[in-house]
């Protein structure tokens, strides 16, 4: 029963109702020990961890509803599909994009850029044409996009970053140009954190009608997306960074180009009919998922994002702003630390090197310690190179993480410095 | 932190802070390169390989205290040595750090014995391994760099 004191706490304002003791509580992975120390989950930007509601919804699945979509006259395989169908609908509204057709189930970002680079690429890319990307792009935007131009005899063109890890826009305009044909760019940078501006990065690339793709790996569970917002012609992320399974993830495409735009893989579900003359392909969204897909997944990601909406994208990103601020002042408080990466705009991503001190060993210092961070070049290896470094420790922060957990970051780092002297 | 203290013992520390034979060798006959993908050390191992003795071996590159360490005490303790020797080096230091409980072979081992502890950080093995496998990548003519993975 809701009570008129539940009625007035939803609504007072986002901070004060943020309670992160119990939002905890719904993930159950972070409430273990390692080495015998409470668990530190600070690898956020590689995967998220689950709430319960998400492990939850997977067992259910599996337990009673368990079928093929699509593809049954039977009651399970009905609900199946009703359940598939309504997670693209819960996909359309956490990107606020104007059709569920528009949602395409992909394995995660990394599939979702190499079916665009594979039926957008091989379609209107041709040889001298040129493809957009930037310094700070995971490689997964980066060799799709090498093997399509060494396909076609394109060439790629890069983005050049200042020292603080924010891409130069005036460079940016310099490289737009009658050959473009398309800008494939990152929504937030996995290695350094940075977020680029790509509302603005798309306007000036729609002005010379040139389509954007955006990476939003890392953007997804950090910030409020709205694919109409920014106008982007592609979005891309994957579930299981933002609270949802592994093997899921979404490509969200502008209508008018997943109309025109060939199927990526033949198979089951992706056809209207097929005769050895000719095979005609299924509407959208069915014509990019041939094969049985990932229910399981599916609907895991669709409760994921609910979770997500039910928390709210901006007091997340508020909350995670605050815990950024303070991780950013006990990095600097640490001995011979450096960040590598300080953009103005910057969410979630800590990446830091210690001074005579290789990433890896610093992981495994602070694996001792019970904090679980990455440490390596982050599948990054243009942004190591450009800064100079051979890895990086990273610490990415999710919405349950606390200032406890990053004093206990510092801690560690002092512990480091006391082994290596 | 004990078995931390084990991994980093004051060895290590100290030959990851001033690395034994570091640099390229001149008049080096046996040469390769090493590449750990994962946490992206590096290394170049060089020998001079006269009648089938290793009669001098440097190495250059960049890693982790695990690495560079294992780099520096295996350049100190294979000097000198035969081929046949080195392989059998090899094999020990290995066993010892995959074969569980192994004493045997680190009594063998003897300054090398120093790695035991890095058994207890499966994640750590390869940076160990890697300057080992590049030598033999090197005494076997193989100009492909090798690779951990
Ligand atoms: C910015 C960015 N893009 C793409 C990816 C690839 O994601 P996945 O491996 O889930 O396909 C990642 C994952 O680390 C990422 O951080």
């Amino acid at each position: 029963m809701i009570t008129a004191r539940d009625a007035r706490a939803a609504a007072a304002p986002a901070a004060a109702l943020w309670d992160v003791e119990r939002i905890r509580k719904d993930f159950p992975a972070l409430h273990q020990r390692v080495h015998g120390k409470p668990l530190v989950y600070l690898d956020n930007a590689a995967t998220s961890q689950k709430p319960q509601a998400v492990i939850d919804a997977l067992v259910a699945y599996y337990s009673l509803e368990n079928s093929n979509v699509h593809r049954g006259v039977h009651l399970l395989s009905e609900k199946a599909t009703q359940a598939y169908e309504e997670a693209r609908v819960r996909v359309q509204r956490f990107l606020n994009a104007a059709e569920a057709r528009e949602i395409v189930f992909v394995r995660g970002a990394t599939e979702g850029i190499n079916l665009v680079a594979a039926s957008y690429g091989r379609t209107w890319i041709g040889a001298g044409d040129e493809v957009i990307i930037s310094t700070i792009e995971h490689h997964s935007n980066i060799v799709p996009w090498q093997l399509l131009c060494e396909e076609r005899g394109a060439l790629l063109r890069v983005i050049p970053v200042d020292d603080a890890g924010e891409l130069l826009l005036d460079e940016y305009a310099r490289l737009l140009g009658a050959r473009t044909k398309l800008v494939a760019v990152s929504h937030i940078s996995n290695a350094l954190g940075t977020v680029n501006p790509v509302k603005r990065m798309i306007e000036m690339a729609h002005r010379q009608g040139v389509p954007v793709l955006v990476d939003g790996a890392q953007a997804a569970p950090h910030l409020r997306v709205d694919v109409r917002e920014l106008d982007c012609d592609f979005y891309v992320f994957s579930g299981h960074k933002a609270l949802g399974p592994t093997g899921i993830g979404v490509l969200y495409g502008r209508a008018e180009w997943l109309e025109r735009m060939p199927p990526y893989q033949g198979g089951g579900d992706m056809i209207a009919s097929v005769t050895f003359e000719k095979t005609t392909y299924n509407a959208l969204p069915y014509k990019f998922e041939a094969g049985t897909p990932h229910i399981a997944g599916v609907i895991g990601l669709g409760v994921a994002l609910d979770y997500l909406s039910g928390l709210g994208l901006d007091r997340v990103a508020a909350h995670e702003r605050e815990l950024l601020t303070y991780g950013t002042a006990t990095l600097q408080a640490a001995p011979g630390v450096r960040i590598i990466g300080t953009a103005r705009d910057k969410a979630s991503v800590l990446s830091f090197i210690v001074d005579g001190v290789h990433a890896h060993d610093v992981g495994t210092i602070l694996d001792h310690a019970g904090i679980a961070v990455r440490a390596g070049h982050h599948c990054a290896m243009p942004v190591m190179r450009r800064f100079g470094v051979p890895a990086t420790v990273r610490a990415s922060l999710a919405f349950y993480n606390t200032r406890e957990e990053l004093d206990a970051l510092g801690a560690g780092l002092r512990e480091v410095r006391e082994i290596f002297g | 932190m004990s078995e931390l203290r084990e991994l980093y013992q004051q060895v290590i520390l100290d030959h990851n802070r001033k690395p034994r034979n570091f640099g390229k060798l001149d008049g080096a006959n046996r040469t390769a390169e090493g590449y750990n993908p994962l946490c992206g050390d590096q290394v170049r191992v060089y020998l001079d390989i006269e009648a089938g003795v290793i009669r001098d071996i440097r190495f250059e590159g960049s890693g982790c205290a695990i690495s560079k360490a294992a780099a520096s005490m295996m350049t100190a303790s294979l000097k000198g040595k035969t081929i046949g020797e080195a392989d059998q080096l090899f094999g020990r230091f290995h066993d010892m750090l995959t074969a569980a409980g192994n004493g045997g072979a680190a009594a063998e081992l003897g300054k090398l014995a120093v790695f035991s502890g890095v058994c207890e950080f499966p994640s750590r093995i390869k940076c160990a391994t890697l300057p080992w496998h590049t030598v033999r990548a090197a005494l076997a003519g193989k100009d492909e760099p090798v690779s951990t993975e």
